[in-house]
C-alpha cells in the first residue's frame, strides 16, 4: 500500500517539473526580460552586462534550478507592465478568487447532488424532467454568456445586484474579505452562480448517471429480493456506492473551478488572479502567465494526487486488487 | 391445493413494444407444493427466469402481469402495494441469482448484509440478529469469523454459499433460484446443490430451480417443468419424466443433453433442429410444431392446452 | 429475461430514423443547425452589407436601434447597429461563420491528430505507447480551456505585435484542437488493441500488408462509431472553448470577430441602453450551443446500445 502512494507521488512530482519546465521556458524564451528592463534603446554592451547579471548566459539546467529555486521561495520575478513583483499581485488578488471559488464550490456541491439524487429516484416526475432539461442548458452554454445573460437580467433590467466589482471588503490581516458587507454579498451573488452553475449541472448529472447505474446492478435487485424497503435500498446500498466516483470527478471538477474563474471574473471585473492572468495573456505580461500557470498547474497536480488516494481509501476492492497485483 | 405453497393460474407477463407488444409468458399454471424441489428448464429465452421474477414481483418495467393469479398458501400476492410486496420478498419468498459476484453490495460486508436482511424481516434486536447471521454462515459451511469480510475476499462458490445464507436468512417458504449454478465451476456446482438441498430439506423450504441444465434437474429436483417459449410443454415427477418423456421437447432436450457415465463419447449428440422462435415471431398453435418431427396437421392452428398428465402435446389429447 | 432485452435492443436501434422523427427537440435543434451553417456559409450572399468593409461604413449610423430608421441617416436595420454603424445582421452572419469555421476546423484537428496517435500507441504498444499515454494523462490532469489559453498565449507572445491579429485565428484552431485531441486517442487505441489481436488483422500481416496499411484500411473502419460520438461532444466542446477565448480577448480579434468577439464587445454598450448589440449575438450563440448539444446527446443516445 506504501508502495503504491510512493509511486502515485513520483508521478505527481514529475509533473510537477514538467509544468516548471514550461512554464520556464516560457519566462526564459518567449518573454523579452531584457529588452523590458532595460527598453529598446539600450546599447549593446548594456544588454551583455544584463545578460550577465541574470545569468541568463548559463547553462539550461542551471537557469531552472534557479527558476525553481526562486519559485520555491515565492519569487516570481517582476511584472513588465507595472513592475511589481508577481507574488505580491498573486497575493493581493488571490482572497478574491478564491472566496469566489469557495462559494461557488458549496453551492455546486450542495445543489448538484440533492438535485441528481431526485432526479435519479423520482425519474418521471414532472420537477425531475424540468430540472433535466435546464441542467442541458447548463452544461451547453458557455460559462461567460450565463454570467453576460445574468448580468442582463438581475443588473440591468431589474437593477436588484450589481454588475460588476465586489463591493466593500474588509481587511483581515493580509486578507480582504466581501463577505461580511453586505455590497460584498450582494456583489457575490451573481458571479457565484455563474461559476458555479456549470459545475452544479455537471455534478447533477454525474450523481445521476452513476445512482441509475448502481439502481442497475445485479445487488440492487438482489436487496429489493430481499425484500428491503425502497427507502434502505436507496440510501444504505444505492447512494455509497453512487458518491464514491462522484467524490473523485467532484474533486476534480472543484479544482478547475479555478480555472473557470478566469472566465468568471473577466464577464463581471472581479478583481482576483484569473482577471489578472487574462491580461497578462493579452499584454503579453510573460512573468504574471507564467507564475500563474505554475500555482494553477501545482494545484491541478496536487488534486489530481489527492482525489485518487482518496479513492484508494475509500473503496475497498481497489486497495485489495493493487494490493494482489503488486505481491504477483 | 392445500399442501401446496404457491399456486400460480393462467399466468400471462407482457412488455409493451412500440412495434406490438411482446410475451415472454404465455398462459402457464402450476403448483409447488410444501417442501419439494421443483426444477424449471428450457432453453435460453424460453421465459424460465421471468416466471421467477413475476412471482417474486420484480419484473423489470415495462413489462408487468397481464393475467392471471399468484397465490402463496391462499394468499393472492400479484396485486400488492409496494410495502406489502416487501414484507413477502425475503421473508417468505426469497431469490438467488446467477452471478453471486454481483449480486452482492461490494461496498458492504457480508455480515452486514446479512444482518441487514434479518433485521427488516424479524422481530429481533441487533445482537440477536447477528447471532442468527453467524449460524446463517455455519449452516452454509463458512467460517462465522468471515462475518466481516468483503464480497470480493471469496471465491466464486463461497460467495454463492453466501447468497443462499441471506436468502435463507429470513426463513422464507419459498426460493426461487434462478441459474444457481451456472456461473460456477462444474466441480463447486455440485458442492451448491447439495447445500441448496439439503438446507430445504431441513428447513421445510420450497424451491423452484430455474436451470437449462437437464444434468442439474436429475440431480436435484423432484419435479420438473419444460418451458418453451413462454409456454409450458410438459410438467411431472422427475424421475418420470426423464425415463418417459412425453412431449417431443422434452424427448429432445433429453436425448441431447451428453450422458458422460454411459462412458461412451463417440455417440454423436443429438439435436433438435432449428431454434426456439424469438418472441416477435412466435408460430400459430403449438409453439414448438415447425421443430416437431411428430407434428399433426392441426398443430400449426390451435395451441395445446395442458393435460391432467402435464403434457401441453395434441400427440396426447383425448378426441 | 436478459434476451428479451437484447431483442428489444436491436429493435430500436434499427429504428434510427423512427426515434429521430419521434422527438421534437431533436429535429427542432437540426433545423437550427441547418439554418444557421446555411447562413454562415453562404453569408456573402445573405448579408445585406460587408459590416468589415471600412469604406461602406458609415459612423452617423451608429447606435441605430433595430427596425427603426436612423435619425441621421434614414436607414433601417434589422437588428441594429454597433458602435462603429455596423449591421449587426451581417456583423452576426458572419461571426457565425468564424464560430463555426474555427470549431469544424479544431475538431478536425483533434481527431486527426487523436486518431493518429491512438492508432500508432494501440498498433504499437511497448515505449510509444507509454509515451503518447503518459503525455494524454498529463494532458487531461489540467483543464483543456486552460491549455488553449497556454498555447494562444506562447503563440502571442513568439509573434511580434503586427502579425497577431493576422494569424488569431489560425492559432485560435491550433489552440483549441491540440487540446482536445484525448479522448479521441485514448478511444481509438482501446479498440486498436482489441481489433490487433483479431484474425483479419493477423491474415492481413501474413500476407506482408505494412502496418500503416493495416491500421488505415482495416482497423480504421472498426473505430469510426465511436470516434463520431466523440467528435460530436468535441464540436460543441470547440465552439465553446473558440466562443469563450474570443470574448476574453484572446481569441477571434475585433477585425475578424466572431460570436464571442462581438458579446465582449457588446457587454460594454449593456448599461448605456444599447442593449441590442450584446444581446442579438448573445442569444444566436445560445441558439447554436444549445442545438450543437442537443443534438450531439441525441446522437450518442441513439448510437449508444448500453443505454438501453
Amino acid at each position: 500500500m506504501l508502495l503504491i502512494i510512493l509511486r502515485r507521488l513520483g508521478q505527481s512530482v514529475f509533473v510537477l517539473f514538467l509544468v516548471a519546465f514550461i512554464s520556464f521556458m516560457m519566462f526564459r524564451y518567449v518573454g523579452n526580460p531584457v529588452d523590458n528592463l532595460l527598453g529598446q534603446e539600450a546599447t549593446v554592451e548594456q544588454r551583455e552586462a544584463l545578460i550577465e547579471a541574470l545569468g541568463l548566459n548559463d547553462p539550461l539546467h542551471t537557469q531552472y534550478l534557479g527558476f525553481v529555486t526562486r519559485a520555491l521561495q515565492f519569487d516570481f520575478g517582476n511584472s513588465y507592465r507595472g513592475a511589481q513583483p508577481v507574488a505580491d499581485m498573486i497575493l493581493e488578488r488571490l482572497p478574491a478568487t478564491l472566496e469566489l471559488a469557495m462559494v461557488s464550490a458549496l453551492f455546486a456541491m450542495f445543489l448538484g447532488v440533492i438535485a441528481g439524487v431526485y432526479t435519479a429516484i423520482f425519474r418521471n416526475r414532472f420537477l425531475a424532467n424540468v430540472i433535466m432539461s435546464s441542467s442541458l442548458i447548463g452544461v451547453s452554454l458557455p460559462t461567460f454568456l450565463i454570467g453576460v445573460l445574468l448580468i442582463w437580467l438581475f443588473a440591468v433590467e431589474l437593477g436588484w445586484l450589481p454588475s460588476f466589482g465586489r463591493g466593500e471588503t474588509v481587511q483581515i490581516g493580509f486578507w480582504s474579505t466581501s463577505l461580511l458587507t453586505v455590497s460584498g454579498l450582494k456583489s457575490l451573488v451573481l458571479p457565484a452562480i455563474t461559476l458555479g452553475l456549470y459545475q452544479m449541472t455537471l455534478i447533477m448529472r454525474l450523481v445521476r448517471a452513476e445512482m441509475l447505474e448502481v439502481l442497475r446492478q445485479d445487488f440492487i435487485r438482489f436487496a429489493r429480493a430481499r425484500g428491503l424497503p425502497e427507502r434502505v435500498v436507496y440510501f444504505s446500498h444505492a447512494l455509497k456506492n453512487t458518491l464514491i466516483p462522484v467524490i473523485t470527478v467532484a474533486g476534480l471538477q472543484l479544482g478547475s473551478i479555478v480555472a473557470f474563474a478566469i472566465i468568471t471574473e473577466t464577464v463581471f471585473q472581479w478583481p482576483g488572479v484569473g482577471l489578472m492572468f487574462i491580461n497578462a495573456v493579452f499584454f503579453v505580461d510573460i512573468p504574471v502567465m507564467s507564475a500563474y500557470l505554475l500555482l494553477v498547474g501545482t494545484l491541478f497536480v496536487a488534486i489530481n494526487l489527492i482525489v485518487d488516494l482518496l479513492y484508494l481509501a475509500i473503496d475497498p476492492r481497489i486497495r485489495d486488487g493493487q494490493l494482489r497485483r503488486q505481491s504477483t | 391445493m392445500t399442501d401446496s405453497i404457491l399456486s400460480v393460474r393462467n399466468l400471462r407477463v407482457v412488455f409493451p413494444h412500440r412495434h406490438g407488444a411482446l410475451v415472454p409468458i404465455d398462459d402457464i399454471s402450476f403448483d409447488v407444493k410444501k417442501g419439494e424441489i421443483i426444477g424449471f428448464v428450457g432453453e435460453s429465452g424460453a421465459g424460465k427466469s421471468m416466471t421467477g421474477a413475476a412471482i417474486i414481483g420484480l419484473i423489470d418495467p415495462p413489462g408487468y402481469i397481464d393475467q392471471g393469479e399468484i397465490w402463496l398458501d391462499n394468499e393472492r400476492i400479484d396485486q400488492l402495494d409496494v410495502s406489502a410486496a416487501n414484507r413477502i420478498r425475503g421473508r417468505r419468498i426469497s431469490m438467488v441469482f446467477q452471478d453471486p459476484l454481483t449480486s452482492l453490495n461490494p461496498l458492504r460486508t457480508i455480515g452486514d448484509q446479512l444482518v441487514e436482511t434479518i433485521l427488516t424481516h424479524l422481530p429481533v434486536n441487533a445482537d440477536e440478529a447477528k447471532r442468527k447471521a453467524m449460524a446463517g454462515l455455519e449452516e452454509v459451511d463458512i467460517d462465522p469469523d468471515r462475518f466481516n469480510a468483503y464480497p470480493h475476499e471469496f471465491s466464486g462458490g463461497m460467495r454463492q454459499r453466501v447468497v443462499i445464507a441471506l436468502a435463507l436468512s429470513a426463513e422464507p417458504e419459498l426460493i426461487i433460484a434462478d441459474e444457481p449454478t451456472t456461473a460456477l465451476d462444474v466441480s463447486v456446482q455440485a458442492q451448491v446443490l447439495d447445500l441448496l438441498k439439503k438446507l430445504c430439506r431441513e428447513h421445510g423450504t420450497s424451491v423452484i430451480l430455474i436451470t437449462h441444465d437437464m444434468g442439474v434437474i436429475a440431480e436435484t429436483t423432484d419435479r420438473v417443468a419444460v418451458l418453451y417459449a413462454g409456454r409450458l410443454a410438459e410438467i411431472g415427477d422427475t424421475h418420470q419424466l426423464l425415463r418417459h418423456p412425453q412431449h417431443p421437447y422434452t424427448r429432445g432436450l433429453i436425448a441431447s443433453t451428453p450422458a458422460v457415465e454411459y462412458g461412451d463419447i463417440s455417440t454423436e449428440l443429438f439435436q433438435i433442429s432449428g431454434t426456439m422462435p424469438r418472441l416477435d415471431a412466435l408460430p400459430s398453435g403449438c409453439a414448438f410444431h415447425p421443430r416437431c418431427e411428430q407434428a399433426l396437421n392441426y398443430c400449426a392452428s390451435r395451441r395445446p392446452d395442458l393435460q391432467p398428465d402435464g403434457v401441453a402435446c395434441w400427440l396426447y389429447a383425448d378426441g | 429475461m436478459s434476451t428479451e432485452k437484447t431483442l428489444i435492443n436491436r429493435f430500436r436501434e434499427s429504428d434510427f430514423l423512427y426515434d429521430f422523427k419521434r422527438s421534437p427537440v431533436t429535429v427542432v435543434s437540426f433545423v437550427i443547425v441547418m439554418i444557421l451553417i446555411m447562413l454562415a456559409v453562404f453569408a456573402d450572399l445573405v448579408a445585406p452589407t460587408n459590416p468589415f468593409d471600412a469604406a461602406s461604413l458609415n459612423l452617423m449610423n451608429g447606435f441605430t436601434p433595430p427596425m427603426e430608421p436612423n435619425a441621421f441617416t434614414g436607414e433601417t436595420f434589422v437588428l441594429g447597429t454597433d458602435d462603429q454603424g455596423r449591421d449587426l445582421f451581417s456583423a452576426i452572419i458572419f461571426g457565425l461563420r468564424v464560430s463555426l469555421f474555427v470549431g469544424l476546423t479544431a475538431v478536425i484537428l483533434a481527431m486527426v491528430l487523436g486518431v493518429s496517435l491512438g492508432l500508432i500507441a494501440g498498433y504499437r504498444g511497448g515505449w510509444v505507447d507509454s509515451l503518447i499515454m503518459r503525455a494524454a494523462d498529463i494532458q487531461v490532469t489540467f483543464p483543456s480551456i486552460l491549455i488553449a489559453m497556454l498555447i494562444f498565449g506562447i503563440a502571442r507572445g513568439l509573434l511580434p505585435p503586427h502579425l497577431r491579429d493576422e494569424v488569431a485565428i489560425t492559432v485560435l484552431i491550433i489552440a483549441i484542437g491540440l487540446s482536445e485531441w484525448v479522448p479521441f486517442a485514448r478511444t481509438v487505441r482501446g479498440t486498436t488493441m482489441v481489433e490487433k489481436e483479431k484474425e483479419y488483422v493477423q491474415a492481413a500481416r501474413l500476407i506482408g500488408l505494412g502496418s500503416g496499411q493495416i491500421m488505415v484500411r482495416h482497423i480504421l473502419p472498426n473505430v469510426l462509431s465511436p470516434v463520431l460520438v466523440i467528435a460530436t461532444i468535441t464540436l460543441a466542446l470547440a465552439i465553446i472553448a473558440e466562443a469563450t477565448l474570443s470574448f476574453l480577448g484572446v481569441g477571434a480579434p475585433p477585425t475578424e470577430p466572431s460570436l464571442g468577439t462581438l458579446i465582449r464587445i457588446g457587454q460594454d454598450f449593456l448599461f448605456s441602453g444599447e442593449w441590442w448589440i450584446l444581446l442579438f449575438p448573445a442569444f444566436t450563440l445560445l441558439a447554436l450551443a444549445l442545438s450543437v448539444n442537443l443534438l450531439g446527446d441525441w446522437l450518442r443516445d441513439t448510437l449508444n446500445p448500453r443505454l438501453k
